[in-house]
């Protein structure tokens, strides 16, 4: 019964032998032992306090504090916080309130980009992952070079791609022009071009990590299930809509939350590549509530913000959720 | 069915045997499938060159002077090679002071990373191998805080951090972030893993838990800490949103904040920008080439988990 009992030691290399007897499940259930279990009554939590220490402080406290925040006119150049109860969200729902239009544009902004770069970073990683799902010469460099991008932090790939996308000097108008396409695309100044440049870097940056993903669970999909495929007649196209779609399907999900939440919380692309413009077109929802509460101060307004946009976001994950297990009752 | 099992598992059999899943055995002898795997080669060569080719471009225009830089049509090979980006980034005195960045980046994401391990070892190992009141309610609240989205952290956590003095300070950026969910996950998950005899083994010997832990289970956990410390200096030397708005002083940046410092001080000296964008670049990238299994490996765990 010890299967299920190389998470982790896998990367010393020692393959046979080794290898489960049961079928395996994805997620390895940590067992413990009734007989070493026994221990003081306290020293489980010696373990567990440094953690819990830093985690109440820096996680559990502060989403109740937000919300405490997010009842106040809370300004903190000042030195008293007056309650106001529900005001803070009642003028982020009044059209004439200074709040309404800033938050509005800019969770306008988080849902354009989400929109279109969360099916692309769905798409186009899988795509690249079943070109490598074979084995072949270079297959580990090719995955290295795709995945390259993002292990850089969002400031160099921002900073870089400003340049890149320079109206004037940049790379890409230049190679636009080489091939005969107009090679004055103001990509960073004008909407919706500043869309695509937006979505497209994201795209080229984070395409990795979903590929890396798909690709690690395509190889868990057994060979037999496309060799019994195939003696059924199924073509290229059968099989994968029979066998790689539905052997992805638990990983589908996690990588479409983890997409979803990423985009929602895009941040450094808009602030450094558009700086949030033209105008405030691209200032997404993260940089209105970041600029709001940490750079105008006004802690009270940002931190129902980020409540509303919390809201929103939890929606979407738990609509995601229920497609995933709509399909899978239908099967 | 043998070797496609735990993602973890993958890694060993990954160089060898386990790549066939989605195409069994196109046979050598056969011409057309040949001819198809050249084709395969060849177009995923090109696409990772254009996929690369804007990173190379980054190091090349670093080694340019102003004027190439903003060349039209642009070059991709210096004319002349030299270091003057470099230098005057570098220099001592400037209000952009990019080694100064580098180092402070250096030394949150270090003590970080160390930071992250430690505690998350401690507190998956209960959670993992002991058996005790309340267990079942901490480790349900830490993944409930995964559906968490971090936006709701930021404004608390900066009154939080304003109240404790450490504005303005890296302790700002190396400890209230250090209490992820993930780095406990990552460690259980290992734990667990781990046949039973051998703490019972040493229990006969009269080792008390904490020992146990840091004889038996601690040194075979090395690489799945290394993998977990990796995993947060990367994530910590990467980090923008937080830094910018809790280090303000130009001496107390780490270098990705720095970099938005840089680019609006400098805004068309892209020489500059791509020295200071390659010396952001250059740990990760090292760390990448060097260690590039276990950061794919562990990135791609994290997907199992799901």
């Amino acid at each position: 019964m010890k299967s299920s009992s190389q998470v982790g030691a896998s990367s010393k290399g020692e393959a046979p032998g080794r290898q489960p007897t049961t079928t395996p499940t994805r997620i390895a259930a940590p067992k413990t032992n009734k007989g070493v279990a026994k221990q003081a009554a306290g020293t489980p939590w010696l373990f567990l306090a440094p953690y819990l220490i830093l985690f109440i402080g820096f996680v559990l406290v502060p989403i109740v504090f937000g919300l405490w925040i997010s009842l106040h006119a809370w300004d903190y150049t000042r030195p008293l916080q007056p309650f106001v109860g529900l005001a803070n969200y009642v003028s982020l729902f009044q059209p004439d309130s200074p709040y309404f239009e800033s938050f509005w544009s800019s969770m306008q902004a988080t849902g354009i980009f989400t929109v279109f770069s969360v099916p692309l970073l769905l798409t186009i990683p899988l795509a690249v992952a079943l070109l490598m799902a074979s084995k072949f010469p270079g297959r580990n460099f090719f995955r290295a070079v795709y995945f390259a991008p993002y292990v850089l932090g969002v400031a160099v790939i921002s900073v870089l791609w400003r340049y890149l996308l320079d109206n004037n000097i940049g790379l890409v108008n230049y190679y636009l022009g080489v091939i005969g396409l107009p090679d004055n695309i103001a990509w960073t100044t004008s909407t919706p071009a500043a869309w695509v440049a937006l979505i497209g870097v994201t795209v080229w940056w984070t395409l990795g990590f979903n590929a890396v993903i798909y690709l690690a669970a395509l190889q868990d999909i057994p060979a037999e299930l496309y060799e019994a495929a195939r003696v059924d007649g199924a073509n290229k196209w059968q099989q994968f809509l029979n066998v790689t779609i539905p052997g992805l399907r638990p990983v589908l999900s996690f990588v479409t939350i983890v997409t979803l939440i990423a985009s929602v919380n895009m941040f450094g692309q808009s602030y450094l590549i558009t700086l949030g413009g033209p105008g405030r077109e691209t200032r997404t929802a993260i940089y209105q509530i970041a600029e709001t509460g940490l750079r105008n101060f006004q802690m009270g307004n940002a931190a129902a913000m980020s409540y509303v946009l919390t809201l929103f976001l939890m929606l979407l994950s738990l609509i995601v959720f229920w497609l995933f297990r709509e399909k899978k009752e239908g099967k | 069915m043998t070797q496609l099992t735990e993602s973890g598992a993958s890694t060993a059999s990954g160089a060898s045997g386990a790549g066939n899943s989605g195409r069994p055995s196109t046979k050598r002898a056969d011409p057309a499938g040949r001819r198809k795997m050249v084709l395969r080669l060849i177009i995923l060569s090109i696409v990772a060159l254009i996929f690369i080719s804007p990173l190379i471009f980054m190091f090349v225009t670093s080694f340019k002077t102003r004027e190439d830089a903003t060349g039209i049509p642009p070059s991709w090979i210096p004319d002349p090679w030299t270091l003057q980006a470099y230098e005057s980034i570098l220099a001592p005195g400037s209000s952009t002071p990019v080694l100064r960045w580098f180092l402070n980046s250096m030394v949150a994401a270090l003590l970080h990373a160390a930071l992250v391990v430690v505690i998350s070892a401690l507190a998956a190992y209960p959670l993992a191998r002991m058996e005790f009141r309340g267990k079942k309610i901490v480790f349900g609240v830490i993944v409930a805080t995964l559906l968490v989205p971090p936006v709701i952290l930021i404004i608390p956590n900066y009154l939080i951090v304003s109240g404790l003095g450490w504005l303005n300070a890296l302790v700002a950026i190396i400890v209230p972030t250090a209490a992820s969910a993930f780095g406990v996950f990552f460690m259980r998950q290992f734990f667990g893993a781990l046949p039973e005899d051998l703490e019972e083994a040493a229990r006969l010997d009269g080792a008390n838990r904490f020992e146990m832990f840091t004889k038996i289970i601690l040194p075979l956990a090395k690489p799945a800490m290394a993998t977990l410390a990796l995993l947060a200096f990367l994530t910590n030397w990467n980090d923008f949103l937080w830094p910018i708005y809790v280090l303000f002083s130009p001496e107390v940046q780490t270098l990705p904040a720095g970099l938005s410092t840089l680019q609006s001080a400098n805004a068309v000296r892209y020489d500059l920008l791509m020295a200071g964008a390659v010396m952001a670049s250059l740990p990760v990238l090292a760390l990448f080439v060097f260690l590039q299994r276990f950061i794919i490996e562990g990135v791609s765990r994290s997907g199992v988990k799901g």
